[in-house]
């Protein structure tokens, strides 16, 4: 290990310190091996399947692209920071559980931070802005028919229309 | 011995309703432990050195520099290996470290275990491997009369199936050349583990893969282990596809743990993942089908090529698999099939989900539609009027028995209303998308049907029973079972099965483990519903049956579930090989950039043979999820080898369906035919919808396009270059 | 806060930490040297992050002209005036990557790359773009196809970083055309970027993915221009149809392309021939 780095970080809403982190090292690896915080997880370190997505300053990014130390003072929200009680679930999870969102399990932490940051943007997107706020998620488990559901049941739940635009199709 | 219906209006939350996971709330929570979660006090990072090259004579190993480097713990090569110094599936011709010979690119050759992460891989690259390249064999067709690169020779499995008369002829004949490229299995979650050595010799090994049981064997075999030296715990898995049925790093942990004495964690990074697990094989088929001009099929003859890699796995049976479904969910009076599955010095290839029948598909469903054209009749016509069904017979002689509704498949699937065609689409919706290629005016909608099928469980005589326990204890039942959970749903329908038949509401779902429990098998083969569920309704029907007879609790029952035994193919490829079948109906609808090649699918619609639906939500996640790599394989997903080298081992260069590639699913029906034998008379689902999308997309392809396509993934200068 | 990541607050802090460290990695966006670091293939020592720095995450007119700044994100490229101003780079922000790669990715980011996949630079390169540069020695201004020497290369100096891109604000349609095998997080197979300048009466082909660096399709663009109706009905356009076509082979004739993992040459030239056509009669038809 050549350089090393020491600095806060407030995630979730708490001040937490880093020490002694390799320069480096992602804000990926920071979460999950120094902070106990593995919801963000890591399928291809690149940048290119978005399970690691968390909010960084609210604007939503790969964890793994940041370099932790240049996030030194900046606030993050992980999936574990999402809920506003800590045991609850937000709406967005539940819709997930409900709608059979969720198979393996892997990239639904990452989906879930993106479709919150989704519908705090645009409460009322259209189907094909729902696949493009979330074409950079990737999943190979569902085929993303569920996930959109679950997506379109929050903004139907938050609209209070109680209904969803977007049938199943069984 | 099956449940009864009306038992479902009584139990909340039993067979026949979309019941939430049990995992659910940590996987949308983040606390769920995938294998790449997991910490111990103490732990130290392992890491592979992988070959360069795809074929090499190793000269020399210097680990010298990589011990060297301070936080290093270990560093090990093939003569650190105690036991069987190989491993395999079928035929354990893998070595755990190649020792004086490199068989494809990325095989392991080291491991090193150290403090941290980065600093295992730096040691690890800092090992000094002095390799005489070799020339690569990587021409599957040459492979079968070329000199071994092996001493088991190249050809890992050879059959023919005869059936009926093979030298009758049809009034019209087709053929074709068929050829499906290498695809991935590419599930999220990267290969990951954690073994801790007890202190006595032994280890516990905390691991995501498909087959506790068969894992555990091969470890403790190359460790010089007994089997309750290896203890092997399934932990959280992200997706599988066929990819963990192999072994990877599970050896390779072990042993740095035993050699540390601490416990060791190794996770792949996306290219250690494309490079370290099997694939699916690559397929070169040759295909002729004779027909009467009735419509009515004479025979099909198919020459079969798939390329299996550099080692075993389990070739031979998806070539079995390859062969035995290679004519399709039809009446087939004659047959001719020959198959090979060789050694190369390609990426070795295994299971994926579809296992050969999915190669076997894309061609037979092409020759369909060539023969449709021949007879000038309607390709649905076609396929309907040579349906098969019960009582009709495999091209290996084997009686279907059980249900067959094909007919049903392909009358709901066709018949399903077409999406309607936008008249001002969204260009971001258009073949392109926000690369705003498309002019409306060269964008063609095709349409195009595929049938498939395959079978459900092992086949030719192996016994892949499962095992399991339930025990009911103050109110409470616990199931234990070592049935792999990738994401398919089993640890939910494990619940349902033990609400139904004890009618308690809790239901706890032990750690799935080797140490107190007996093989559940591998998830796999769309088989875990049938063996495993069965395992555990029979496990509960006995509790039951005890409870009846006036027992108190605690009552606990074992079961271990075997299905009907089946027989190994003659020399003639005849047998009564399966136990059951699963078949499906795809119709996709695409929109095709004819100066471009860019392919938008727009739709696929369904019709699937599913015996009995036992949660209708993870029925429709099965066909959905198995459909978008259906949709992968037809379009975008290729392993891209340039000899023996893979090109695009990263999410930035292969590339699977994004949301924006998906197209919307219609499930047109959900045939429920109780299949007899079958525990609740359910068949499995995981496979058929990737069997024969690729093939409905190729065909709308070709709908739109008049070309003749004949290899999937069809890349844009197939289409756009074969247009001018 | 300790250790080797520097957070300067200004472009004169940047400019004096990249004097004191010349060989310190520079930090943008982080989408591309992150990729690198997590594999190993970068080892950063000393870091200087330009996320505190305002000049560069902001933008301002100029006359004609704009100046963007070198850490604007493709997300704040995709949206708002600047969109408006420069159809084409808002075109092209929209196909790069992902939301979450958009967030963070910048404009300087993609130059200081110079993949010759880089998706401004066709638009840059067809923009006459001008890139800003600071270093110990001071600043210095270079034509964008000047920047970008090679594959990755650029004509940046150790202990220089680039500020800001000048970009005209031009009267007149751009399209920007990018074709890829997936519909999202697609690295470009080929690029087009076409730029109408109607009040200076020229037109101009940038395209990309088809050459080492991005590449000017010049013999198309005084082909087309000269046959342009500049005044028709107000609007210009290109009578001919067989126009676009011959414009759509000059613009393949500008190219080098080669066979990769990707793709092959000769789907690339073919490929471009349409995307330049279909830009061109978009534009102009």
């Amino acid at each position: 290990m050549s350089e090393t780095a020491t600095f806060r970080l407030n995630v979730n809403g708490e001040q937490r310190v880093v020490e002694g982190a390799w320069v480096g090292e992602s804000l990926l690896y920071v979460l999950r091996e120094r902070l106990g915080l593995p919801g963000a997880k890591n399928a291809c370190e690149q940048g290119e399947c978005g399970s690691c997505s968390v909010l960084l300053d609210g604007t939503l990014v790969c964890a793994c692209l940041v370099m932790c130390a240049s996030a030194a003072e900046q606030d993050v929200v992980t999936v574990e920071g999402l809920p506003e009680q800590k045991g609850e679930l937000t709406d967005v999870q539940c819709a997930f559980l409900d709608e059979g969102a969720v198979q393996c399990g892997f990239c639904t932490p990452g989906l879930v931070v993106t479709v919150h940051d989704l519908l705090e943007r645009n409460a009322a997107p259209t189907e094909l802005e729902l696949r493009e706020a979330i074409s950079g998620n990737l999943c190979r488990c569902t085929g993303y028919g569920r996930i959109l559901a679950a997506a379109q049941a929050v903004v139907a739940g938050r609209s209070g229309s109680g209904r969803s635009q977007r049938e199943p199709s069984a | 011995m099956t449940v009864t219906t009306d038992r479902q209006e009584r139990v909340r939350e039993g067979l026949g309703s979309s019941v939430k996971r049990p995992d659910g709330v940590p996987k949308v929570d983040g606390s769920f432990a995938f294998s790449s979660d997991l910490h111990a006090d103490g732990m130290v990072w392992g890491h592979i050195l992988r070959s360069p090259h795809p074929h090499a004579r190793i000269r020399s190993v210097d680990i010298g520099p990589a011990l060297a480097v301070p936080g290093v713990h270990a560093v090990l090569t093939a003569d650190d290996v105690p036991g069987d110094k190989n491993f395999g599936l079928e035929h354990a011709d893998q070595p755990v470290f190649a020792h004086d010979v490199v068989m494809h690119i990325g095989e392991a050759v080291a491991a090193v275990a150290a403090d941290h992460p980065d600093t295992a891989r730096r040691a690890a690259r800092s090992i000094v491997v002095d390799y005489e390249v070799l020339e690569p064999l990587v021409d599957a067709e040459a492979a079968i009369t070329a000199a071994p690169i092996h001493r088991d020779g190249n050809v890992f499995a050879d059959l023919v199936i005869r059936h009926g008369d093979p030298s009758v002829e049809g009034e019209v004949v087709v053929e074709g050349t068929y050829e499906v490229g290498m695809q991935d299995q590419a599930f999220m979650g990267p290969e990951s583990g954690l073994a801790i050595p007890d202190g006595e010799g032994g280890v516990d090994l905390h691991m995501s893969t498909q087959w506790l049981h068969v894992d555990r064997d091969q470890v403790a075999n190359c460790l010089g282990l007994g089997h309750d030296k290896v203890r092997m715990t399934l932990a959280g898995v992200g997706g599988a596809f066929g990819a963990r049925e192999d072994v990877s790093m599970q050896v390779h942990l072990c042993l740095l743990a035993l050699h540390t004495g601490r416990p060791v964690k190794m996770v792949f990074s996306r290219e250690e993942s494309f490079l370290g697990h099997v694939h699916r094989h690559p397929a070169r088929m040759h295909y002729r089908h004779h027909a009467n001009r009735d419509g009515r099929l004479v025979k099909v003859e198919a020459r079969i090529v798939l390329d299996g890699g550099a080692y075993a796995s389990t070739s031979r049976p998806v070539l079995v698999n390859a062969c035995c479904f290679a004519a399709g969910p039809y009446d087939v009076p004659n047959a001719l099939v020959e198959g090979w599955a060789v050694r190369t010095n390609n990426p070795s290839c295994g299971a994926m989900r579809g296992f050969g029948a999915v190669q076997v598909c894309f061609a037979h469903e092409a020759q369909m539609d060539k023969l449709a054209a021949a007879l000038e009749m309607d390709p649905v016509a076609l396929r309907l009027q040579n349906a098969m069904k019960t009582g009709d017979r495999l091209i290996t002689g084997q009686l279907i028995a059980g249900t067959a509704p094909v007919a049903a498949l392909i009358e709901t699937c066709s018949a399903a209303p077409l999406p309607a065609e936008d008249p001002d689409p969204d260009p971001m919706g258009l073949p392109g998308g926000a690369g705003r290629t498309a002019d409306r005016a060269r964008v063609r909608r095709g349409v195009g049907f595929a049938l498939g099928f395959k079978n459900l469980m092992y086949s030719a005589g192996f016994d892949d029973y499962s095992t399991a326990r339930v025990r009911l204890e103050d109110g409470v039942a616990t199931v234990t079972c070592a049935a792999a959970e990738v994401g398919q749903g089993f640890v939910t329908l494990a619940q349902q099965i033990v609400r139904e038949v004890l009618e308690v509401d809790e239901v706890v779902l032990a750690a799935p483990e080797t140490a107190t429990i007996g093989s559940a098998g591998s998830t796999s083969a769309s088989r875990q519903t049938w063996m495993s569920g069965g395992a555990v309704e029979r496990a509960a029907l006995a509790v039951r049956a005890r409870l009846d007879a006036g027992e108190q609790e605690p009552i606990e029952e074992t079961y271990e579930h075997h299905h009907p035994p089946t027989s190994p193919l003659d020399a003639d490829g005849q047998g009564d090989a399966h136990v059951s079948y699963i078949f499906a109906a795809h119709r996709a609808v695409v929109d095709v950039d004819l100066d471009l090649g860019l392919v938008r699918v727009v739709e696929i619609a369904t019709s699937q043979d599913v015996g009995r639906v036992l949660n209708p939500m993870q029925v429709v996640g099965q066909i959905e999820g198995g459909i978008a790599q259906g949709v992968g394989l037809a379009v975008m997903e290729e392993i891209v080898l340039d000899g023996g080298v893979v090109r695009n081992a990263s999410f930035t260069d292969y590339l699977i369906p994004t949301a924006l590639d998906m197209p919307d699913v219609q499930i047109v029906a959900l045939i429920e035919e109780p299949e007899p034998g079958a525990p609740f008379g359910a068949k499995g689902v995981g496979e058929t919808p990737t069997i024969s999308s690729s093939a409905a997309v190729a065909a709308a392809v070709r709908d739109a396009t008049g070309l003749e396509l004949p290899r999937i993934p069809i890349r844009p200068q197939d289409i756009s270059l074969a247009q001018r | 806060m300790s250790g080797p990541v520097l957070l300067p607050k200004s472009l004169d802090e940047t400019v004096a930490a990249l004097r004191a460290t010349p060989d310190a990695t520079i930090l943008a966006g982080g989408t591309d040297l992150m990729v690198a670091v997590n594999a190993g293939m970068h080892r950063p020592e000393t870091v200087v992050s330009l996320a505190r720095v305002p000049e560069l995450r902001s933008w301002r007119r100029d006359g004609d002209e704009l100046v963007l700044g070198a850490c604007l994100t493709y997300t704040e490229m995709e949206h708002g005036d600047l969109a408006a101003l420069v159809p084409a780079l808002c075109q092209a922000a929209r196909t790069v990557g992902s939301p979450q790669i958009r967030n963070a990715a910048t404009l300087g980011g993609n130059l200081g790359t110079a993949s010759p996949a880089g998706d401004t630079l066709p638009v840059l390169a067809a923009l006459d773009a001008v890139v800003e540069i600071r270093g110990r020695d001071g600043s210095r201004s270079i034509p964008v196809l000047e920047f970008v020497t090679g594959v990755k290369k650029t004509a940046l100096q150790p202990g220089e970083l680039v500020t800001a891109v000048r970009v005209p604000v031009l009267r007149g349609p751009q399209e920007f055309l990018k074709v890829g095998t997936r519909n999202a997080m697609v690295i470009s197979v080929v690029m087009a970027a076409l730029v109408v300048d109607l009040d200076g009466r020229t037109m101009r082909l940038g395209l990309g993915s088809v050459a080492p660096v991005p590449v000017r399709a010049r013999e198309a663009e005084a082909y087309a221009g000269g046959l342009v109706d500049w005044a028709a009905d107000g609007r210009a356009r290109i009578e001919d149809p067989g126009v676009f076509a011959r414009f759509g082979e000059l613009a393949a004739e500008a190219t080098a392309p080669i066979d990769d993992h990707r793709s092959t040459a000769d789907y690339r030239r073919h490929a471009v021939s349409v995307c330049a056509r279909r830009a061109l009669e978009r534009a102009l038809g």
